[in-house]
């Protein structure tokens, strides 16, 4: 069965107009041909198989697909591939290096950020640009910046431990 | 959920977009923030054939304050850049008041200030504050430049007043007379829902009084309400106890709220009231503090 996506990446059908795009994504660049009305949240997950960014809500409510767009986050549901064109995407496999965690995601492991785990990406990703602007934000200024990202189990607390847990330990490693 | 098909062109000048509408002949749409545009897409309450991408236009994204206070916002320019300018604080009350107001802090990365007059939400906080500011919108066509006061703007619920081949090119405020005061209030019921009430104020003060009182409305009838009239009532003297409960009275009375599932229309009526006067009040014991 071929899907939309099958159909625009990686080999689209000849009558349909692709365009050609270079994508830097977790700084790798990536060049796929897609269709202009593939959303990025797509491209990542069926184009280029990285299922880390996750897509909730599809209706630009919840956040989960959050990655950062240039450095600043966007919800990769609600902003098409060809957009992408020449910009950096940074997703939730960015995060880590290969042998270990990012601050982030330590954090949500210390402090049991998550639960199912749905949101974990958009929040991670979220909380990322936060921290680069504001090391050392207050419980209020973490609530703030993940507004726009929902979660239906932790009921947020251990959530902002978790930010707040990896903006400390992100201070005393760049001390 | 993904849109229909559609041909896309990001060009690079305003000219250059200008020419892909004409050429669409009313079927191509630019494409801002993408933050109301992409999820109607979505859900397939537009199809239009062609997107008319504005993102990579350079020189768009200014926020000009002139010597004479007057504010020049481009079409490029994101909520977040309202939230985030330090100038606008001081120079725009109103606008720094909303910005962080509207939508939530992800959506406010991408849509554009602009963009979201255009849009014309009769929800929409944007085209409240710059109704409320007494602001125009400058426009160009193929055949140049035009500009269009908001009040002929909006024409009705995610109408606006462009020709299909016409871009906003920027939102503009003009220069006070006197000092800008103002605020801006929305009741939500939680970050990123849309307004159930919003209230807008701006005003100018010169000499202890009122020289002029722009109030609007965003969540309380089918399009943005322009209550400047009912807050004439302020123009002409120092705000007092009396003008204040005058001015929030005439003002609710002039909202047109409906029953939903935000709450009933005598809620919605009670908040603007209530806002209204909280503004007012603030503004006024902070005069006070300052003379
Ligand atoms: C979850 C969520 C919550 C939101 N909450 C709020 C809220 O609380 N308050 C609020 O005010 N808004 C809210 N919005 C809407 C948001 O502010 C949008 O960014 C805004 O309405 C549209 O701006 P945009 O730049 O994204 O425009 P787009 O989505 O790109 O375009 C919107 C429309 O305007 C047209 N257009 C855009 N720019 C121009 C231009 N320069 N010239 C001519 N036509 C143009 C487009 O063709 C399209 O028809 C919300 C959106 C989301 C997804
Ligand atoms: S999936 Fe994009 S915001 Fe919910
Ligand atoms: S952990 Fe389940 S949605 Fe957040």
């Amino acid at each position: 069965m071929s899907s939309l996506y099958d159909e625009v990446t990686p080999t689209p059908p000849s009558d349909v107009p692709t365009r050609r795009v270079t994508i830097d994504v977790n700084g790798e660049p990536r060049t796929v041909d897609v269709e202009p009305r593939l959303l990025l949240a797509h491209l990542l997950r069926q184009g280029l198989k990285m299922t880390g960014t996750h897509t909730g809500c599809d209706t630009t409510n919840c956040g989960a697909c959050t990655v950062l767009f240039d450095g600043r986050p966007i919800k990769s549901c609600t902003m098409l591939a060809v957009q992408a064109d020449g910009h950096s995407v940074e997703t939730v496999e960015g995060l880590a290096s290969a042998s270990e965690l990012h601050p982030i995601q330590e954090g949500f492991k210390q402090e049991h950020g998550l639960h199912c785990g749905f949101c974990t990406p958009g929040m991670m990703l979220a909380a990322k640009a936060l921290l680069e602007e504001n090391p050392n934000p207050t419980e209020d200024e973490v609530r703030w910046a993940l507004s726009g990202n929902l979660c239906r189990c932790t009921g947020y607390q251990n959530i902002v431990k978790s930010v707040l847990w990896a903006a400390e330990k992100m201070r005393a490693e760049s001390n | 959920m993904y849109p229909s098909r559609f041909g896309y062109e990001a060009p690079k000048s305003i000219e250059e977009a200008i020419g892909y509408l004409t050429a669409g002949a009313g079927e191509a749409k630019i494409l801002a923030g993408g933050q109301s545009l992409v999820p109607m897409l979505k859900l397939r309450f537009a199809a239009p054939e062609m997107l008319v991408d504005i993102n990579s236009i350079p020189g768009l994204d200014y926020i000009n304050i002139g010597a004479d206070g007057s504010i020049r916002i481009g079409a490029l320019v994101r909520h977040e850049d309202i939230e985030r300018s330090e100038e606008l604080k001081t120079a725009q009350p109103t606008l720094a008041a909303a910005a962080h107001l509207v939508a939530d802090p992800i959506v406010r990365t991408r849509g554009t200030f602009v963009g979201s007059v255009c849009h014309a939400d009769p929800q929409g906080d944007w085209a409240a504050a710059m109704t409320a500011l007494g602001g125009h919108i400058v426009v160009q066509g193929p055949k140049g430049k035009r500009e269009i006061a908001m009040k002929d703007f909006v024409l009705g619920p995610f109408q606006n007043a462009l020709a299909f081949n016409e871009i906003a090119i920027e939102a503009v405020i003009p220069a006070p007379q006197g000092t800008p005061v103002g605020s801006y209030l929305k009741l939500e019921r939680r970050v990123g829902d849309f307004a159930t009430a919003s209230v807008a104020v701006a005003l100018n003060i010169q000499g202890g009084n009122v020289v002029r009182a722009g109030i609007a409305l965003a969540g309380v009838g089918g399009r943005t309400i322009d209550a400047t009239e009912a807050a004439s009532v302020l123009v002409g003297k120092p705000l007092s106890e009396d003008s204040i409960l005058a001015a929030a009275e005439a003002v609710a009375a002039a909202a047109e709220p409906r029953t939903d599932h935000r709450g009933s229309s005598d809620y919605k009526r009670q908040i603007v009231k209530t806002f209204v006067s909280r503004i007012l009040t603030g503004i006024a014991n902070s005069e006070q503090k300052v003379a």
